[in-house]
Formats: C-alpha cells, sequence, structure tokens
C-alpha cells in the first residue's frame, strides 16, 4: 500500500494478542491495569461511602442508585437463586458485581480504553475468591467429607455408572466451574476489544487506501465502531450479572440439602 | 511452479468460525425456549429470565473457549 496516510502506519494492523499490552506508566511496577484497578477501587468506595454518608428516607440520586444495585442484586439474585439464606452473601455480590461493571467499562472510557478483565490475570483472582467461598462455605454447612460426598456421588444411581460418574461430577464441580467462571468473562473482554479494534483502526486503514470507494466505505466501518461501543456497553453489564448470578448459583449447591 | 492465488492468515480462524456453529445453535434453542414460553405464559418470564441467562452464559462459555484456543494454539 503506497499512498497510506502517515496516521495509519503506526496502527496495529491486524490486531493482534501483543494489542493488549499498552506500555507501563512508570517503571514495571505501575502499570495501566493495576492504575484502572486502584481507580475502580476508589471510585466504588468513594461513591458507596457518599450515597450513605445522610441516608434518608426519601433517597437523594446518588443513594437511590446505589439501592437499587444493591437491591437488584439482593432481591434478584441472591434471594431469587439461595432464598432467605442467600441475604448474607448480598454484600459480597454486590461488591463483585459494581467492580466487574466498572472494570469492564473501563474498556469503552476514552483514555481508558482496555478492560483488565481482558487479562485472564484479574478475572482468575474473581473466580478464585468466589471458587474458594462456595468450597468453604459447603465444607462449613456440611463438613468436608460430606460435602465430597454430595458433591461427587449422585442419589439413585445404579453402582457401576459411578465409575464414569465421579470423575464427571469432579471435573464438573472443581475445575469446570471456577475455569468457565474466569474464561466467560476475560474472553468476552478480549473479543469485545478485538471487535472494537476492528472497526476502528480498520476504517483508518480503509481511509489511508489508494481506491475512493474503500476510502468512502471507511464509514460503514466507523459506524459499525459506534454501534459496537454501545453493544460492548450491554456486554460489560450482562457480564458482571452472568458473573454473580453464576456465583449465587454456585453457592446454591452448596448450601443445598441434597445433591 | 506458477503461484497464481495463495491465502495467507492462520487456520484457526476457520476452526473458531467452526466452533462457533454448535454453541450457536444451543444460544438460538435457548432464547426461542424463553420467548416461547413467556408467550404462552407472560406472567412466567420474570421467572424464566434468571435460568434464560443461566443456560445463556453456560453454552456461551463453549463459544469463547473456542475463541480462546485460536489465539492460544499457535499455526
Amino acid at each position: 500500500m503506497s499512498g497510506r496516510l502517515t496516521v495509519a502506519q503506526e496502527l496495529p494492523w491486524p490486531p493482534a494478542v501483543s494489542d493488549f499490552f499498552p506500555p507501563n506508566i512508570a517503571g514495571p511496577w505501575v502499570t495501566k491495569f493495576g492504575v484502572m484497578v486502584w481507580l475502580a477501587v476508589a471510585i466504588l468506595i468513594v461513591f458507596f461511602l457518599v450515597a450513605y454518608r445522610k441516608p434518608t428516607l426519601v433517597p437523594s440520586r446518588t443513594q437511590w442508585v446505589a439501592e437499587s444495585v444493591y437491591g437488584l442484586i439482593r432481591d434478584g439474585v441472591a434471594r431469587d437463586q439461595m432464598g432467605d439464606t442467600g441475604i448474607k452473601f448480598a454484600p459480597y455480590l454486590t461488591v463483585l458485581f459494581s467492580f466487574i461493571v466498572l472494570t469492564n467499562l473501563f474498556g469503552i472510557v476514552p483514555g481508558l480504553q482496555i478492560s483488565p478483565n481482558s487479562h485472564i490475570a484479574f478475572p482468575i483472582v474473581l473466580a478464585a475468591i468466589s471458587f474458594v467461598l462456595y468450597i468453604a462455605v459447603g465444607v462449613r454447612k456440611h463438613g468436608f467429607f460430606r460435602y465430597l460426598k454430595m458433591s461427587l456421588i449422585l442419589p439413585g444411581v445404579p453402582w457401576p455408572m459411578h465409575f464414569l460418574l465421579v470423575p464427571i461430577e469432579f471435573l464438573q464441580n472443581f475445575i469446570n466451574k471456577p475455569v468457565t467462571l474466569a474464561v466467560r468473562l476475560f474472553a468476552n473482554m478480549f473479543a469485545g476489544h478485538l471487535i472494537l479494534l476492528v472497526f476502528t483502526v480498520g476504517g483508518f486503514v480503509m481511509l489511508s487506501s489508494d481506491n475512493w470507494f474503500v476510502q468512502a466505505s471507511s464509514v460503514f466501518a466507523f459506524l459499525m465502531a459506534i454501534i459496537m461501543t454501545f453493544f460492548e456497553a450491554l456486554v460489560a453489564i450482562l457480564q458482571a450479572y452472568v458473573f454473580v448470578v453464576l456465583t449465587a448459583n454456585y453457592l446454591s449447591t452448596s448450601l443445598a440439602e441434597q445433591h | 511452479m506458477n503461484v497464481l492465488a495463495e491465502i495467507g492468515g492462520s487456520v484457526n480462524t476457520i476452526g473458531y468460525g467452526l466452533a462457533a456453529i454448535g454453541p450457536a445453535l444451543g444460544v438460538a434453542l435457548v432464547f426461542a425456549a424463553y420467548i416461547n414460553s413467556s408467550a404462552r405464559q407472560p406472567e412466567s418470564a420474570g421467572y424464566n429470565r434468571t435460568w434464560l441467562i443461566l443456560g445463556f452464559a453456560l453454552i456461551e462459555a463453549l463459544a469463547l473457549f473456542g475463541l480462546v484456543l485460536a489465539f492460544a494454539v499457535g499455526g
């Protein structure tokens, strides 16, 4: 391509995995992702403190937002999945939900432009916390061996089937659940960032081609980039909700009396 | 031998395209069942929504495994 614009020459085309590693802000210890995670934590703490500094019966706007987020998770997720015993997990689930929503939305905030969750490390930590939590809840409620028996042995099957079912159940409960939890969030954010790169950078590459028809069609690439940004906002909230619903579902499996 | 045309790039993209067929059908079935059930019984829509999201998420994980593997396995 001879007639490329100078702008398009440094752009990453085609988008690759290396685009997910922005340069460090200051030395190897202060990365962009580290700063973003601290920022998310700070925003959440300040938001919830401000929202509940002076709680009133008729809520102010901030208090209303905080209460509806908490209400959504408590009634729509915790109570829905676990019954009234699940209310005590509502604070954890709410914090998890708001943290994931915020870090996911960083993917479409100008200047930040990438979600920390598009690196597998961050979803792994979040999934590990949920994993340890639902194992601990199950062990505390039923005792170690009973919990193990409950999660590995299906009641009411002919005994030779256990040679097949026990490994499957083990894989399902102790490996698949946490891994899919982490990979789902990671892959969604990864794919979202890739899609946005394809349309925006692709638009610039088309703009810098020799052919006027290709240049004119770059309008559609930019239009698609705008649509996809809104789609990403939807995915960010949906994936946070899915993460929390699944965590609540795994917790309810640990709390259940039977398999 | 004269090379007239050449295709470059990774075979993984084709593989991911194939791998996405199954989850696509699965997600379609989940949403079809949800629409069906809430059209027949509109008052159950709220109750079914949790299971809609749950089933959708479990099926979607397969497609996302494909996406991750397409990048993880070099070639």
